[in-house]
């Protein structure tokens, strides 16, 4: 007997479950997680669409499927790569590997630096005060969703890029395409892309007219025209737009999560209220906390046989990290189901890990910092305006999150 | 060119993403879930750049040896 042959023989695969485990319920994180991280740290799934995968459950599990180079996102490009999604990306960064992914990422990068991003604050602070003081006008129940939550990320990242704030109401509608799983019908999620694509190419001319122009969208114009072969056009044009349509669906969406949890955690909302020099840490402990992904996306494929929790991961298979589960991972979070604002080591997995960790982390770190501190100080009354169960929650979609969060102050 | 460089990681700055040991795994490594460099003196590669520039804290600087020029990350 061969000793491949042995490995594969001493390797049980069992039989694949359906994933996600089950129907997301608001932020609960499925029990599911935590009885795998105890009894079976990488398991088989099956998503709605595409191949069979591994997952890992267990934090260091998957900090080595992001982290380790020898997995990569490459080649799920020839694959049937399992997904929430009927449709498949074949291109942007989530399917390069470095080199070619460092192209790409080096070029946004810098404008994303915890650096950059500070200097951007107190600009922040006076988008968030105007729409607080709007809220406060406009008198409860107001929608926190429409009038802070959604405004407030899309203004930063339309002055960053440089995209005129004017034209949101086109851009947010075209954006749930990036997140869409089933919430729109295949043929509008490419409408969509395509409309937003159309729209970033016109401001990428309008850009080689006026060359000159001090934001990210110049500079990546400039780039592309300096040095061809650092950036095509379609790529040019796909990661504004995929930046612009970040920049919409996460932070928006954390903001009110962030709110939900606190309100139902009205202990240590009040203790974020009495000391506002918790926010850094309190936004860390949420960002841990709430589960924002439905389920695990971009699976990794391994490019060599890799042993990983107990397993042996063949060479071209792929393996799901679940971001959610690892941050509830007991033996790195004391008392992982509680939410500790105060929690003073938070390595959470929030925002990734590896190459691809989020490029906006530092910029939606700042923001969600701005707006719970901005909430939590300037409407001490918060609260929810209808009961819970009329809370209405995303469905179809890569996140979870509110449609709309009716709330007095 | 100078003959070689020098690369600091500042360990208070480091958040552990691990973006420079997948960009440059030669030259970077996690050690305790923060980033350190493989060697603090190395012949200059443009993939050292990369991983400086592309550090979302600027926690890593790369030197010139001879005249202790910062060469990333650049502005």
């Amino acid at each position: 007997m061969t000793e491949s042959a042995q490995t594969t023989e001493s390797r049980s695969v069992p039989p694949a479950r359906p994933y996600p485990f089950s129907v997301p319920d608001r932020l609960v994180v499925d029990p599911t997680y935590g009885e795998l991280r105890e009894n079976e740290p990488m398991t088989r799934v099956k998503l709605p669409y595409g191949e069979e995968a591994w997952l890992a459950t267990r934090y260091e599990d998957v900090r080595t499927v992001l982290g380790d180079v020898r997995f990569g996102r490459a080649p799920a490009v020839q694959r049937d790569e399992p997904r929430l999604t009927p449709r498949q990306q074949y291109s942007g960064m989530l399917t390069l590997d470095p080199p070619d992914h460092t192209r790409l990422r080096r070029l946004v990068a810098k404008a994303f630096t915890a650096r950059r991003v500070e200097a951007l604050r107190p600009r922040t602070q006076e988008i968030a005060d105007a729409l607080v003081d709007n809220l406060v006008r406009l008198g409860p129940p107001a929608d926190l969703v429409e009038h802070v939550a959604t405004p407030l990320p899309i203004q930063v990242i339309c002055e960053l890029l440089g995209v005129p704030y004017a034209d949101r109401d086109r851009f947010h509608i075209w954006s749930e395409a990036i997140v869409s799983t089933t919430s729109l019908p295949m043929e509008t999620i490419q409408e969509y892309l395509n409309n937003l694509w159309g729209y970033i190419g016109d401001l990428v001319a309008e850009r080689r007219r006026e060359p000159g122009i001090d934001d990210l969208l110049g500079a990546l114009v400039r780039a592309r025209d300096e040095n061809q072969d650092r950036l095509s056009e379609t790529e040019l044009v796909e990661l504004a737009g995929g930046l612009l349509a970040a920049g919409h669906e996460t932070t928006v969406t954390q903001i009110p999560n962030f709110v939900y949890v606190l309100l139902y955690n009205p202990d240590q909302l009040a203790q974020l209220r009495a000391d506002p020099s918790l926010v850094p840490a309190a936004v860390e402990e949420l960002l841990r906390y709430v589960p924002l992904g439905v389920g695990s996306s971009f699976a990794r494929y391994a490019k060599e046989d890799v042993e990983v929790g107990g397993v042996l991961v063949r060479a071209g298979e792929p393996v799901l990290g679940s971001l959610s589960s690892a941050n509830r991972d007991g033996t790195v979070f004391a008392d992982p189901d509680r939410l500790d604002l105060t929690r003073e080591q938070n390595p959470h997995l929030g925002f990734g890990h590896g190459v691809h960790h989020c490029v906006g982390a530092q910029l939606a770190r700042m923001e969600l910092q701005v707006a719970v501190a901005t909430l939590v100080t300037r409407l001490p009354g918060l609260r929810l305006a209808v009961p819970e169960a009329e809370l209405e929650w995303k469905r179809g979609m890569l996140v979870r999150g509110l449609l709309g969060m009716p709330v007095a102050w | 060119m100078s003959a070689a460089w020098r690369i600091g990681v500042d360990s208070r700055r480091c958040i552990g993403t691990s973006i420079c040991a997948g960009t440059a795994p030669e030259y970077f490594h996690l050690v305790g879930g923060l980033s350190a460099p493989l060697a603090d003196v190395v012949a200059p590669a443009e993939v050292v750049l990369d991983a400086a520039d592309s550090c979302p804290v600027e926690a890593i600087t790369v030197h010139d040896t001879t005249d202790d020029r910062l060469i990333a990350p650049q502005e």
